[in-house]
């Protein structure tokens, strides 16, 4: 980090904030995703596709990713930069989140230059779009049961079986699957293995999921004698489960920075005061009602409270009793916290929060409806908050599997 | 599309910062309580009538820590309070007992109010270990301090008081005991010697917290000369940095106390067996473990944050009374747990789960507890 040019970066900043205000699209007529897994329609799909295309070729996606790949080529405190004024400006999310959160960093933690050259420039420009193969409608929280298969045949796996909870899995190109090589093995975790997997080979079919909202964004994923390239394969046969508990580190958060994917809008709390001071109670602003200003501060304190350990992460002296405990248990608190300020802010809106998306009465469009339904897709989705309990007892607090 | 952001906004709240100084005093502190206050030492202090070690107390005052935020000029460190937090945590952690705090608390009150002579005679003996204390509770139980029934009436040269103070911590130890009254018609300090504390008006409250030693102060009668009084003038600001510094200490001490008892807890959940299996296993008690650790974590964030901006005008009061709030709930609630958890042998007096919850009990009395926090937060928030 010594070798950060300040200067250029301060200068890559400034720039960044500024192109970020003048080029976020504010209301393209219809409503937005908030995160990644809420992308229900074509018209939203296109529009971010174009939107991550124009971040990318601006240099402000990728900026820390080697030149080669179709990335910037510069120090990580340059993509954060870039992060920080999307934040700012509250721009829309990049779409391809699987490929610049999980794919990217797999790939160059681990991938082939080949295949480096092959994939990382289309996940920037947001042509090669990817999904995560991971549980199945048998196997979810036990993703080392998963039992799709894949049989070595001459030059090619042939794939059989099926993945739910694909995200944008109607729009992805490649899909990062984990499926079962060896269904013999000593334990159910050894028989697995890693793929790159084109979705566009013949046998692959998906259909649509409806969430709780009414809303699409997810698919069922059909593999029916289903043949890729063996070149697919990451890593080796068997390795299938380090490979993904490598994967899952980035989506439970215990790595963070290196992608620049803008996976869900920010958030401020104090977006809930605001809802207070708009919503009525008894003929006076809800702001002014005791219960309610309570329950709002124990929220900004709890906001407040997220934000600074996600400071203190950075702090090694504040974290030397337990230094996987912060990172561990953050999506646990976090999705929880965001799970239950929806909640509140739906109830906040007295008679109105009886409205749901769609009607031109409904307060924010129903963005607090929706983001309380939305919500259980991170309180579920990368592990339930059940499991990411078991992770930290057993992690963090070293108490006993069994 | 997003809603208006009004008047708040999350990135005006306080920051996280830790200095080095910090950090070599929560290494050392640490060490240094582990060694002096294991918790049989704990336990055998709680049957002693001071309630604290004066050897200990000494050594602490060799090591500086009571000059840590007390300007060099008056023989003190010249740092402040957020490098006193590590030192009463680790000293929480080890719920070591002694007039640390209530030094610590009346030493800020002489610094912010007091005048020119009061420093000059008070502050450099307190570093080198004469023992403060702090009276401002009442029997009205009013956490305003400056709701205040005391008086200093000016009697001749002398100042005649009057009015019953509570929760003065280790007074009978202390050398000086500053003390809040009214003085003409307006919330002052006034300094109290030891000289003028007999056993009828000093006598030792029975309180939640066993490891602590108050007592109940009747000021009725004493006379104090009229130099006594602390600056009139610097009484408002006074009384702020009293409450805000004492409620960072007791979230530091919290933070402190719940690392100790989340430690505890893990302990017997992982020793203790019953149906064959380890208890730690059941989900029924891993996963309410996981929630006290996590409020834990973010306690301790609030107290580092509260710390680091303690000085800032607006963002210290507000990242302080988020502190005091958190560490509570966080203390009070893996305490409670704790107990729970044990069983059985929970429900003993020879558990330490109980000093656990106790501490919580006595801090919520202390100074506000949650929901007072969040009363004040409410009104400096929105």
């Amino acid at each position: 980090m010594a070798d950060v040019d300040q200067k250029a970066l301060a200068t890559f900043a400034a720039d960044a904030d500024a192109w970020f205000a003048e080029h976020c699209p504010r209301d393209p007529g219809f409503m937005l995703p908030l995160t990644f897994m809420e992308v229900g329609t074509d018209q939203q799909f296109e529009f971010l596709r174009d939107w991550q295309h124009k971040v990318w070729a601006a240099g402000y996606l990728g900026a820390a990713w080697p030149k080669d790949y179709g990335g910037g080529g510069l120090p990580q405190a340059f993509q954060d930069a870039a992060m920080a004024a999307m934040k700012k400006h509250d721009a829309p999310i990049m779409l391809n989140a699987i490929g610049l959160n999980w794919t990217g960093p797999l790939l160059l933690d681990m991938g082939t230059e080949e295949d480096r050259k092959k994939y990382i420039k289309g996940i920037l420009s947001a042509e090669d779009i990817w999904c995560q193969g991971f549980s199945e409608p048998e196997n979810g929280s036990d993703l080392g049961n998963a039992q799709l298969k894949a049989v070595r045949e001459g030059d090619e796996y042939v794939l059989n079986g099926s993945k739910i909870w694909t995200t944008q899995g109607n729009y992805a190109k490649y899909m990062i699957l984990l499926a079962r090589t060896n269904p013999d093995a000593p334990n159910k975790y050894a028989g697995l293995s890693f793929f790159l997997a084109p979705m566009t080979v013949p046998g692959v079919t998906t259909q649509p999921i409806r969430k709780l909202t009414g809303e699409f964004g997810f698919t069922q994923t059909f593999f029916t004698d289903a043949r890729i390239p063996a070149s697919c394969l990451m890593g080796e046969e068997g390795q299938g489960w380090l490979v993904a508990m490598r994967t899952l580190e980035y989506e439970r958060g215990a790595r963070k920075g290196q992608a620049g994917g803008y996976m869900m809008t920010s958030f401020d709390a104090f977006q809930i005061v605001d809802l207070a001071k708009r919503a009525m109670r008894a003929g006076a602003p809800a702001i002014d009602d005791p219960v309610i200003r309570d329950r709002l501060v124990e929220f900004i304190i709890e906001a407040q409270g997220l934000k600074l350990c996600n400071e203190r992460g950075a702090i090694a002296p504040l974290n030397q009793d337990r230094p996987m405990g912060l990172p561990l248990s953050n999506k646990l608190a976090w999705t929880e916290f965001v799970r239950r300020l929806n909640e509140f802010a739906m109830t906040l809106t007295g008679a109105a929060g009886g409205y749901y998306v769609g009607d031109e009465n409904a307060v924010d469009e129903g963005l607090w409806t929706r983001g309380y339904l939305n919500a259980f897709s991170a309180t579920i989705g990368g592990g339930t908050s059940q499991i990411q309990r078991n992770i930290v007892a057993e992690h963090v607090l070293g108490l006993p599997k069994k | 599309m997003s809603p208006g952001v009004g008047a708040g906004h999350m990135d005006n709240l306080g920051t996280i910062g830790f200095s080095e100084e910090q950090a070599d005093l929560m290494e050392a502190a640490s060490r240094f309580c582990r060694e002096k206050s294991p918790i049989e030492k704990v336990r055998k202090l709680i049957e002693d009538e001071t309630g604290y070690d004066d050897a200990v107390w000494r050594e602490i005052a060799e090591l500086g820590w009571l000059g840590i935020a007390i300007p060099e000029e008056y023989g003190g460190v010249g740092l402040s309070i957020a490098e006193v937090a590590p030192v009463i945590e680790a000293m929480g952690r080890a719920m070591m007992a002694g007039p640390f705090s209530g030094t610590t608390l009346a030493a800020q009150a002489v610094l912010a109010s007091g005048t020119d002579k009061q420093k000059k005679h008070v502050l450099p003996k307190i570093v080198e270990g004469a023992i403060a204390s702090l009276a401002v509770a009442e029997p009205s139980g009013d956490w305003r301090l400056d709701r205040i029934d005391a008086r200093a009436d000016v009697e001749g040269d002398d100042l005649l008081l009057s009015g019953v103070k509570r929760f003065v911590p280790d007074a009978r130890a202390a050398r000086w005991i500053i003390a809040s009254v009214i003085h003409d018609g307006a919330p002052g300090l006034v300094m109290i010697s030891r000289s003028l504390l007999t056993q009828e008006n000093c006598r030792r409250e029975t309180i939640i917290d066993e490891t602590k030693r108050t007592y109940e102060l009747t000021l009725d009668g004493l006379r104090v000369p009229k130099s006594a009084l602390l600056d009139p003038a610097k009484a408002r600001e006074a009384f702020e940095v009293i409450e805000r510094t004492a409620n960072l200490l007791a979230s530091a001490e919290m933070t402190g106390a719940c690392a100790a008892c989340i430690d505890y807890t893990i302990d017997y959940l992982t020793t203790r067996k019953q149906f064959g299996r380890t208890i730690g296993s059941y989900q029924a008690l891993k996963h309410p473990t996981v929630d006290a650790y996590v409020d834990y974590e973010q306690a301790r964030s609030h107290v580092y944050a509260a710390a680091h901006s303690f000085n800032d005008q607006g963002a210290g009061e507000i990242a302080v009374r988020m502190a005091k709030a958190q560490s509570l709930k966080a203390l009070t609630f893996a305490a409670d747990r704790s107990i729970q958890f044990h069983g059985g042998f929970g429900f003993t007096y020879d558990c330490d789960a109980q000093l656990y919850r106790r501490r919580a009990a006595f801090h919520a009395s202390q100074f506000g507890d949650e929901a007072w926090q969040r009363r004040r937060l409410a009104d400096l928030l929105f």
